[in-house]
């Protein structure tokens, strides 16, 4: 059962793939991305009910399904999902009709990619299916054609590129280090790795696991090897944007998870932890810094991307329970926050014809419903109540409050009240513009498909903000002690 | 474990190249021709894969040939000869505007090749393996690392970053073989096939750059800040 619902779930975005390359209608590749990304979130959607503790192995092992990699996958598939809608109303916007086919071929190619991601059991594997997201999403990136959006697909490659070869050095590394244990040639996956680790040495370990740590904090953007991130995410289209930034970090992040895991199965100490909590520590106060200065309204949701992994960092960096617990549930609320935040700035870009800020004004007065639903995301997104991530920020400061970490807990809650008054200050003047010219914006209407995902996106949002079901926590908790080594 | 106990004649055999490709990432270093760059990236692919067969041969491991073929003719022959092509439509021979003269990003190679030993001392002493290549190799891996990082910061033509990055993967594969020839075929023959997509993901990346920006110095890309 559970086997059928992966293989459908990984399978429909690969026929959406093909069937973009070999039809190139474009009204049928957008119909087909949306079924097979609707494909994907109802198979995704059970998953996590079904399982019970013991991970799943399918494909002589290649395959691993446990509840971490469940609940990513769910994060991703939600997000590809709602992506899908809103693309067809944003990519008609576009003017790109000739190439339409194959933005639909790559989107649908990355909505698989980021769906792979997390499900390999090989950590080799891993890295490539990571690598493999790079070069597909560096064309979609890429996909406007303008000088912009060349210039942000050539950092990113080149960055993540370079970032990600640490990650396969660190990769050897633990290899190596394994064969001390377990002979010259052996499987290597998370488990095999995890159960040797207490019997490998620490030296190597310390220093394969930084230069995962480094490697893999690349692509989720951790600062201070963030720089591509800002540009990528203010540079691609909409939809892709909500992509990178809900599905991709989680992928990457899911990688660093495991690999703390196998440090807390070797015993270093609360070093590992340390690191993590410092660069999500820096990359709070890079996101508090750039958002407050900022011009560029999806640079603005950029760098809250970046001060939203540095929250997950956070919460898997102090560990134990709630850690562990709020971070993954922070991984949700974000997807879904992100995607809302990212599909508004979407719609405003191309009413308003500018990418600035200052030229965005009365937003509240010409769109009503459009700007209080967006309204409510910003809202949410700098962590006030009633939404979910008021509860999962909460809930990872609480796991932080222990002698050892409760600086970082102090730094986070000044470094968010910044954040809250620099992202509120920005919305200010677009919904009640100070000296910003009276003109109604260029386009005045937005299509159903672009207003939709975003009321899907907020309906959840609100609802786990106020009611946090007993299942999904003691589900997450249950994933915090599946990671081995957890005090 | 095949690092321990190596004859003395494959031992400096394996030196011996190591040593080999890390002056080849020298000369990529201090020349400033993008054809000398090219000519050194594709030695040192054929100095890997001799290194490659030659564990394959003194460890017994018969699929490091397939990996030594398949080496030389991806790394040694058709990435070469795809870079050739795209400096060829692009008209550029030499790094224009200079961050760092060559000789001082010579001098600062030295450097990180001395800071990698030191890493690789220590980590050989944890395992008690400080008389054996095993350091040797570690260093290499090492120091090509970061070579390859100083190339990404100091060069700015597309084509040098390019060659940056696949010295950085040149280096990884270099230790890979000598710490670990174990290693799954699969992954290794999977890492093969993915350079050669980044290579051609870069080889029209840079189209697209000459022609919507209209210059392939990263200097020039400057549009997005803060």
């Amino acid at each position: 059962m559970i086997g059928d619902l992966l293989l459908a779930l990984t399978l429909a975005p690969l026929v959406a793939l093909i069937g973009c390359l070999v039809v190139h209608r474009r009204r049928f590749c957008e119909a087909l991305n949306l079924v097979a990304s609707a494909v994907a979130f109802a198979c995704a959607l059970p998953i996590p009910f079904l399982l019970d503790g013991q991970a799943q192995l399918f494909w002589d092992n290649y395959v691993i399904l446990d509840r971490a990699s469940a609940w990513v996958i769910l994060c991703t598939s939600i997000v590809y999902f709602l992506a899908s809608i809103y693309a067809i109303g944003y990519m008609r916007l576009l003017d790109e009709e000739e190439r339409l086919y194959r933005f639909y071929a790559l989107f649908a190619g990355f909505g698989f990619t980021t769906l792979v991601g997390p499900l390999m059991n090989s950590v080799g594997i891993y890295w490539i299916a990571i690598e493999l997201t790079t070069l597909v999403s560096t064309f979609l990136v890429a996909f406007e054609r303008v000088a912009e959006s060349m210039e942000a697909a050539w950092k990113y490659i080149m960055i993540v590129s370079a970032g990600i070869s640490l990650a396969l050095l660190g990769t050897i590394l633990f290899y190596w280090s394994g064969t001390f244990v377990l002979g010259p040639s052996y499987q290597m996956t998370w488990g095999v790795l995890s159960a040797a680790a207490p019997r490998m040495n620490p030296t190597l370990i310390v220093l394969a696991f930084l230069l995962v740590l480094v490697g893999y904090g690349t692509k989720v953007g951790l600062a201070p090897m963030h720089s591509w991130l800002p540009d990528a995410h203010s540079e691609s289209p909409a939809p892709v944007s909500a992509m990178l930034s809900g599905a991709l970090l989680n992928t990457a992040m899911i990688g660093i998870v495991r690999f703390l895991g196998i440090t807390r199965a070797a015993d270093l100490g609360q070093l590992p932890q340390l690191v993590l909590v410092a660069f999500g520590v820096l990359s709070l106060l890079i996101g508090a810094l750039f958002i407050v200065r900022q011009q560029g309204i999806k640079r603005l949701m950029a760098y809250s991307s970046i001060e939203h992994m540095g929250v997950v960092a956070l919460g898997f960096g102090f560990g134990g329970a709630l850690g562990v617990a709020g971070a993954l549930y922070h991984m949700l609320n974000h997807s879904l926050n992100k995607s809302l935040m990212f599909f508004g700035a979407g719609n405003m870009m191309r009413a308003y014809g500018t990418k600035q800020i200052l030229d965005i004004a009365h937003v509240g007065r010409f769109f009503p419903t459009q700007g209080a639903l967006w309204l409510a995301g910003a809202i949410a997104i700098t962590g006030a109540p009633p939404f979910g991530l008021f509860l999962s920020e909460f809930t990872i400061m609480r796991a932080g409050l222990k002698p050892s970490f409760s600086w970082a807990v102090y730094v986070m809650a000044v470094l968010l009240i910044v954040i809250f008054v620099g992202f509120m200050n920005h919305f200010r003047c677009m919904y009640y513009g100070v000296g910003a010219a009276e003109t109604p914006p260029a386009r005045g209407h937005v299509s159903a498909w672009c207003t939709a995902p975003m009321w899907l996106a907020l309906a959840p949002l609100l609802v786990l903000g106020l009611w946090w079901p007993g299942g999904i926590w003691s589900y997450l908790t249950s994933i915090a002690q599946s990671l081995p080594g957890v005090p | 474990m095949l690092i321990q106990h190596l004859g003395p004649i494959a031992s400096s055999l394996f030196s011996l190249l190591a040593i080999a490709s890390l002056l080849l990432s020298f000369v990529m270093l201090g020349s400033r021709w993008l054809k000398n760059y090219l000519y050194a990236f594709a030695t040192e692919s054929w100095v890997i894969a001799a290194l490659s067969a030659t564990i394959g041969y003194y460890g017994n491991y018969p699929e490091l040939y397939l990996i030594a073929i398949l080496t030389l003719l991806f790394r040694g022959l058709l990435l070469p000869y795809l870079i050739w092509r795209i400096i060829r439509r692009l008209e550029v021979d030499r790094e224009i505007h200079e961050i760092l003269q060559p000789s001082s990003s010579l001098v600062i190679g030295a450097l990180f090749v001395m800071f990698a030993l030191a890493v690789s001392y220590r980590v050989a002493t944890a395992y008690h393996l400080e008389l054996t290549v095993a350091v040797l190799a570690l260093t290499v891996m090492l120091s090509m690392k970061l070579i390859g990082f100083l190339m990404l910061a100091v060069r700015h033509e597309a084509i040098s970053q390019i060659l940056g990055l696949l010295v950085l993967e040149n280096g990884i594969f270099l230790g890979s073989q000598i710490l670990v020839p174990g290693m799954p075929l699969l992954i290794e023959l999977v890492i093969l096939f993915d350079l050669l997509i980044i290579v051609a993901c870069f080889g029209v990346l840079v189209g697209y750059l000459l022609t919507h920006v209209g210059t392939t110095s990263t200097l020039d890309l400057k549009r997005l800040v803060g």
